[in-house]
Parts: C-alpha cells; structure tokens; sequence
C-alpha cells in the first residue's frame, strides 16, 4: 500500500497562488435571458418587476431593468467546455466537496452589460479531521462590469480529503 | 413602492419575512435551463442514487443561493441594496423538499453614511433541518 500523503498542497497550487487568470468576457447580456433567468428563481410566481418591466424600472433607482444579483451571464459557453472526469476511484485528496461560498456586490447587472471574469487562488490551510487528511482552498473570483465597475467578489471554499 | 423597510424601523433580533418553495423538476429543470447546470444527479433518480443520495435525484445549491437573495428582495423591496451574502451547503435538497429561506437580523451598523444591518439565514426544509447557514449583509434606507 502506498504510503498516506503528509500535504495535499502542490507546487502547482504554491506556483499560481494569487495569479490571476487572463480575462475571460461575456457576451451583451440580453434583456430576455435576465427575464427567463427572474422567471426560473421565482417559479411558480411571478418575478418582480424590476428584472422584466421597463416602465417600472424606470421610476426606481436604478433608471432600468436589473439582473438578479445571482444572475449569470457566462452561462451557455460555445465552444462548450469539455465535460469533467472524476476519478473512478478517489484516493486521498481528490475526493471534495464544496464548502460554501460568499458574494460581495457592487453594481447590478443590466441589458447589454458585458461582464469579465478573473480568478485566483488565493489561500489554503491543511489539518487532520474526521475524514483526515483534509485541505481547504479559497479561490476568489472577481467580475467587472464594461466600466471597470465592480459587479461580484466571489470566495468560494473547496474541500478536498 | 420599491422599498418597505427603513433602518429605524429594525431591530437585532427581528425575523424578516420567509421565503418558500417545494422543489421538484419543474423547478430544477427551469433553473437547469438558465444556468446551463444540466447535470445527471440534477434530473435522474439513477445518477442521484449512484452519487450516493439513496433518494435519488437532487436539487441545485445555486438555486438555494436564489431563494435566498429574492427573500432580501422580497423583505426590502425592488431596491433592495444586498451587499454580501454567504452559505454553507451542509444538506442536500431533495425532491419535493419544502424549503423557506430564514433570516434574523444581528447587527445594525452606521458607518461611512451607511446603514447596514447583519443577518443570520438560512434555509430550512419541511423535517426542521437547517440545509444552508449563512449570513447577509444588506444597506437600508434611513428616515434620516
């Protein structure tokens, strides 16, 4: 039997912490994703109308229709991303699951917005717990607006044991 | 009115009103729609039971993230101002589960001009399990 690692830490994690990924554009957020997208999250009901009704939208503050804040406009990539393998059998360190995530927002999202997307791991801590040998990523995720606008700062927390 | 809630109107220790959903295919497969998330465990009970969830198919965690947020809309109004909000995903929704999203305001803060108030959420299923704890962080208008 193989002997149990002492890290799940790897030199490609130390070499790319806190690199930031090239920037990756949307497309022109469209008027009918965001309304399909109201619809989907407040299904059976209907969405407010601040994400599907100009006139209203119009006399809020924001001038206009806004995209739900959990709206996501790099849905529905082409060329499509290959689908991921996981492994049959995981050893130590590949199995994970998704330890939570938070959201800081900026600007709202509107029709025609273009959205870029950047990423980076940005920290990890080890320890031995029920599952045992157990590492905790933090990969942060940045999107900005065409104006350079702050729109969402993403922590999301890997597990992998 | 696109707002119905003023910071001098709260208080540490107020419940603001839940959110609440029963989930199945519909709801998942309309959510899969938009957020290109079809994914196997997602729709069939199969895939649901081979990724060890013996009921079988399962619902998103995004679309929990969802609910969550229209229950911050749907307390403040259209103009609601929600400026973080976090989860841990500790259970798994599954098919026909009732969920209403929870929310206790902890904190109310004045700084920079600002009045922010903190809240402990949650989304609850129809057993009492808390699936989701989490925290809010929402900027109110003032009266002042």
């Amino acid at each position: 039997m193989a002997d149990e690692p002492t890290t799940l830490v790897t030199q490609e994690m130390i070499d790319t912490r806190d690199v930031w990924s090239e920037k990756v554009y949307s497309r022109p957020i469209s008027l009918n994703d965001i309304i399909k997208w109201g619809i989907a999250v407040y299904w059976p009901d209907d969405p407010p109308r601040i994400y599907w009704d100009e006139e209203y939208a119009k006399t809020t503050k924001y001038g206009g229709i806004i995209a739900p804040q959990d709206f996501n406009p790099f849905a529905w990539p082409v060329p499509r991303p290959p689908a991921r393998e996981l492994p049959k059998d995981p050893g130590v360190g590949e199995r994970g699951m998704n330890g939570g995530q938070t959201d800081r927002y900026g600007v709202p999202m509107r029709p025609g917005d273009v959205i870029s997307t950047s990423s980076a791991l940005v920290d990890w801590n080890e320890r031995v717990g029920s599952l045992g040998l157990t590492i905790f990523t933090y990969t942060e995720v940045r999107w900005e607006n065409q104006n350079g606008e702050l729109v969402k700062s993403r922590t999301s927390v890997g597990i992998r044991y | 009115m696109a707002e119905n809630v003023y910071f001098e109107d709260v208080n540490v220790g107020d419940d603001i009103p839940s959110f609440t959903r029963q989930t199945d295919l519909m709801h998942w497969n309309r959510y899969a729609a938009v957020n290109d998330e079809f994914v196997y465990i997602h729709m069939d009970d199969e895939a649901g039971r081979a990724a060890a969830n013996e009921p079988g198919a399962f619902g998103m965690g995004n679309l929990r993230w969802a609910y969550l947020l229209n229950m911050l809309r749907e307390w403040v109004g259209d103009e609601v101002d929600v400026r973080e909000l976090g989860v841990q995903f500790r259970a798994i929704n599954q098919k026909n589960d009732v969920l209403t999203c929870v929310g206790t305001i902890t904190e109310k803060i004045e700084e920079n001009g600002e009045h922010l108030v903190r809240l402990d959420t949650n989304v609850i299923n129809q057993d009492g399990n808390a699936t989701c704890p989490g925290h809010a962080v929402v900027a109110l208008p003032s009266r002042g």
